[in-house]
């Protein structure tokens, strides 16, 4: 085709999307001239273009359409049936396009019918024609041209900043990228095995420079989710006309970004989703002023970035799901039993709407019946890794929540091991890592089903090496990956668990598609390919008897799991200041809030009587007062049977993010500061409150081994890089402890104090890293200490003597992230192997 | 006459001691393949798959897609690499011989009483010197959907 033609067509498509909904903005603000020169401008751009390529057909219809509109901006009242018009024509022009986007030429018709009505209402307005016509169709032309020019003016500001790129040639860019993200872990993996000075410097760099490219392509992909919802206001204006409803859009965060693959995908399930609010969803007016509503009904849509994902929420304020209705339906087509039904909360229930053949509708109307239903919507979530989930209440309305990933081409995953051998779980499924076997967590089976008692609650489990026919041996140790698949909690049983990896999908090949356990394979750093696990087919695997078991609903994570995602939940807080104060979340046992006359004071301490045990009360700084009266609101960190409390103003939020400390703090309790969610958080150290409370907390912790928390010693006689590595280490979930020389300790272990991992610099004055780990090594109690080596120069000299006294890693000092792998690797091997 | 001195280019090879060929066209590369992986619930025919040079290969078992029988002992040597479908397969074979050019006109069809999961996939044979070439059609031996549903 034409190339001309082509990109006229991609840019009048583009504004005509634009312009269906800054219709729907004109009809509701009729006077907001910014809208009317909006449109006006792209309907004459529409004409110009046209007549530029002698499309006659599409020219005629435009000038109709923008003479009427130059009536509106004249003061001509709007009317509803004068943007119906618009709006056909618009339609019209679009059939058109479609048309000769095809065959190349515009098609034979004829527009009388559209041209005669929008003549029809240009004049309607204007009563007698009179005989100054000409001049004032004069005026319009000189206007118009005035708007043109600025709109030309406006164009060559945006040429200079941005231009069009083939869709293709982007895709084509974030595979080539993918494929260097691949080959660099590989590398990275390889100078890690045999470590070789002359590599690590330059495949830093190298890795550095990727994963900006990778950001830089993976940027040029994202688009705002706004283009998918550009057509949604013409959707609810034409409903509400066909309905008889009065129906408002509201739009938030319309221009939070996601890659256009996802975009693409989520486009249809949104728009029947706001077809369902605006159909079923909404009462007529009527019926709202029967139950006191305004007659007006909102659908709210909005979309927010949370962790690696991003949140879309649709909701409406009309009558909520019937949840009497759904279970008669779920009883009636065999989905569940009257005593099922009867054991479900209404969530629970509410979730049936997303089984295949699920209608409730008392009539089907045109809007709704069109063959694609709520398991439509689940199903192409799900196809794209993400989730859907709803909430309703009588009367009050329905929510639904849509979490998808911001892209698809590169996704976290846990690689696990199952039946000796290796798989890659998607990190957005999973919830939480269990350990599994003797102890607290133990697999018990009722019957032949094994199960998991998890904070009170029962967890279905499902062994991942039997789900793939690999072993059918019993083994009752080993991690359950508590994994979410709609609202179905299951855990899956697995040997070992290795670490997180950022891993490119690759599509499956067609002779293995049927698999519906897998969903695509991917070359791990090492350059072997894995098979990535589908949490969906788990799920299906782990059959129907647990699609009717209890879906269980999640509290805030317990402190005694292991957890290896990027993403940390953190409580956000006040206390004494006005800037936030955040904590991991999954060191909390409880928020509280206790009456002010319950705390006593003794002996200067604050204390209160929690759950028949005396439990101090601790501020985190001078500031903090105790409130006088009313409720006073806590945070009670618990260990085993003893249980301390942290005084906070208010409690803010619980946010997902990255927890990123960028400036480390010399302050006592302050672990230092990093942004979450946009502000700068004080990052507080609950490790320093502990022994506040009780003297000996962590000498008790110390004999004991089940904390959940690793406790790394970290020796280097730098200042400096003790001070950049402890809240690096610190704040990826582990206890550190940093001493300024082997000496030091030595000492420190000799007395009994346990630690996880040693991670010494080589080069230290006196007694360097190679004497200490010799030390170590040839000590009682210390020579299965795993010991990481941090070293400025690594030469293949050092390497081999490391080796020979005993160091299970090495690591470069400025490889923040190697060494954080490196500690994650070799305390999962001190888990699997204890 | 064309028809009778037309030469066609055939890379062989062996499993079992029986020789085998593909039409040179069909044929994208030859390789060892190494650390392949299973995957579970897959079919037989299917040997697993593996990293060929940042590409995922699917490993194809021939000897059982053959229904040849199966040696413990040893593993397969050598991998006959062939695109199908924007696809990367893997044929396992034990040796690769060398490329030979026959004519056209020589190729017999498969004997009627050929073992019938070997007919199947099998385009013709050929009478060499001192053993006999299997001309295997790539796109039956691909084929695994039809002869599961067939089974």
């Amino acid at each position: 085709m034409d190339d001309l033609l082509q990109e006229f067509l991609t840019e009048t498509n583009e504004s005509l999307n634009l312009l269906d909904a800054e219709l729907v903005r004109f009809e509701q603000e009729p006077n907001n001239s910014k809208i009317l020169s909006n449109i006006f401008r792209l309907v004459h751009t529409i004409k110009g273009t046209c007549g530029f390529l002698t499309l006659s057909r599409l020219e005629a219809l435009a000038h109709a359409a923008e003479t009427l509109m130059a009536k509106f901006r004249d003061g001509m009242p709007v009317t509803v049936e004068a943007v119906t018009v618009i709006l056909s024509t618009i339609d019209r022009l679009k059939m058109i396009l479609d048309e000769i986007a095809t065959k190349e030429q515009e098609p034979k018709g004829d527009d009388r019918d559209l041209i005669d009505q929008l003549g029809r209402m240009t004049r309607a307005e204007n009563p007698p024609p009179q005989p100054a016509m000409p001049d004032e169709l004069v005026a319009a032309q000189t206007e118009d041209e005035r708007s043109e020019k600025a709109a030309d003016e406006r164009g060559d500001k945006l040429v200079a900043h941005s231009i069009r790129v083939n869709v293709d040639t982007l895709d084509h860019l974030m595979t080539t990228v993918s494929e260097l993200v691949l080959t660099r872990n590989q590398l990275l993996e390889i100078v890690r095995r045999n470590e070789d000075s002359d590599f690590k410097v330059p495949l830093q760099r190298l890795s550095n420079v990727t994963a900006e490219l990778q950001e830089g392509v993976m940027k040029t992909r994202m688009q705002p989710i706004g283009n998918a919802w550009q057509k949604l206001p013409r959707v609810v204006r034409d409903l509400c006309t066909e309905l008889g409803k009065d129906i408002e859009l509201e739009m938030h965060g319309a221009d939070t970004e996601l890659d256009r693959q996802v975009l693409e995908l989520v486009k249809d399930p949104l728009t029947h989703l706001v077809r369902n609010c605006a159909d079923h969803g909404i009462e007529s007016q009527t019926e709202r002023a029967a139950v006191g509503k305004a007659a007006k009904g909102t659908i709210r849509l909005s979309a927010w970035h949370q962790g690696g994902h991003i949140i879309i929420e649709i909701s409406d304020d009309g009558r909520g799901l019937d949840v009497a209705t759904i279970s008669a339906k779920a009883i009636e087509k065999g989905l569940a039993s009257e005593a099922e039904i009867a054991a479900k909360s209404d969530a629970e229930i509410c979730n049936f709407i997303f089984t295949p053949g699920f209608s409730t509708a008392a009539q089907v109307t045109s809007i709704s019946g069109r063959g694609v239903g709520m398991d439509v919507v689940r199903s192409n979530i799900e196809q794209i890794g993400g989730t859907v989930d709803l909430k309703s209440a009588r009367l009050a309305g329905t929510t639904f929540t849509i979490k998808i990933p911001l892209t698809l081409a590169i996704v976290s995953a846990l690689i696990v091991e199952a039946g000796g051998e290796r798989f890659a779980i998607p990190q957005l499924a999973v919830l939480e890592l269990v350990r599994a076997g003797g102890g607290e967590h133990r697999i018990e089976r009722i019957k032949d089903t094994p199960v998991l008692r998890l904070r009170n609650k029962l967890l279905p489990l499902v062994f991942l090496k039997e789900v793939l026919r690999l072993d059918t041996s019993h083994d009752e140790n080993g991690f359950v990956v508590v994994t979410q698949v709609g609202n179905q909690v299951f855990g899956a049983v697995v040997d070992g668990v290795f670490h997180t990896e950022e891993i490119v999908i690759k599509p499956m090949s067609s002779k293995l598609r049927h698999i519906t356990v897998f969903s695509g394979t991917t070359i791990l750093g090492d350059g072997s390919v894995i098979m990535i696990i589908d949490p969906n087919g788990v799920a299906q695997a782990l059959g129907r008897a647990t699609t009717t078991a209890q879906a269980m609903k999640f509290e805030p994570k317990d402190h005694d799991e292991v957890e290896f995602e990027d993403v940390t939940s953190l409580l956000v807080f006040r206390a004494g200041s006005q800037q936030p104060k955040a904590v991991p979340l999954s060191l909390v046992t409880r928020l509280e809030e206790i009456d002010c006359r319950q705390i006593e004071i003794s002996d200067g301490r604050h204390l209160v009587q929690y759950r028949n045990q005396l439990m101090p009360l601790l501020r985190i700084n001078t500031e903090t007062g105790l409130k006088k009266e009313g409720a006073q609101p806590i945070l009670v960190f618990s260990d085993q049977n003893r249980s301390m409390g942290l005084v906070v103003d208010e409690i803010v939020d619980i946010v997902e993010d990255r927890l990123d400390i960028e400036v480390a703090s010399d302050r006592a309790g302050v672990l230092g500061y990093a942004v979450v969610k946009g502000s700068t958080t004080e990052i507080v150290d609950v490790g320093h409150f502990l022994p506040q409370a009780f003297e000996d907390w962590f000498r008790r912790r110390d004999a004991s081994v089940t904390w959940h928390k690793r406790k790394i010693l970290l020796v280097d006689d730098s200042a400096f890089f003790r001070d950049m590595l402890a809240p690096l280490i610190k704040a990826a979930g582990y206890h550190v402890v940093a001493v300024a020389s082997a000496a030091e300790a030595l000492a420190m272990l000799k007395s009994d104090t346990w630690f996880d991992v040693v991670v010494t610099d080589v080069e230290m004055p006196e007694m360097d890293g190679f004497a200490l780990a010799e030390a170590l090594r040839n000590a009682q109690g210390t020579a299965a200490i795993p010991i990481i080596a941090l070293s400025a120069m690594v030469s293949a000299e050092a390497i081999q003597r490391g080796r020979e006294v005993g160091f299970h890693d090495f690591v470069a000092k400025f490889d923040r992230a190697g060494l954080i792998a490196a500690i994650k690797e070799q305390s999962v091997d001190l888990n699997r192997a204890a | 006459m064309n028809d009778t001195t037309r030469l066609s280019d055939f890379v062989t090879f062996a499993i079992g001691g029986q020789m085998f060929g593909l039409p040179i066209g069909r044929v994208q590369d030859v390789f060892k393949p190494s650390r392949v992986t299973r995957v579970p619930l897959a079919g037989a025919e299917i040997a697993g798959v593996l990293n060929l040079r940042g590409r995922i290969v699917t490993a194809i078992d021939l000897r059982n897609r053959l229904g040849l029988e199966r040696r413990q002992d040893e593993k397969p040597a050598m991998a006959i690499g062939i695109e199908y479908g924007n696809e990367s397969f893997g044929l396992l074979v034990d040796s690769v011989g060398e490329v030979l050019k026959l004519p056209d006109a020589d190729c017999e069809p498969n004997p009627i009483n050929l073992d019938r999961r070997l007919a199947r996939v099998c385009a013709g044979v050929f009478r060499l010197d001192e053993s006999l070439l299997v001309v295997l059609d790539i796109d039956r031996v691909l084929d695994l959907g039809a002869e599961a549903a067939a089974a």
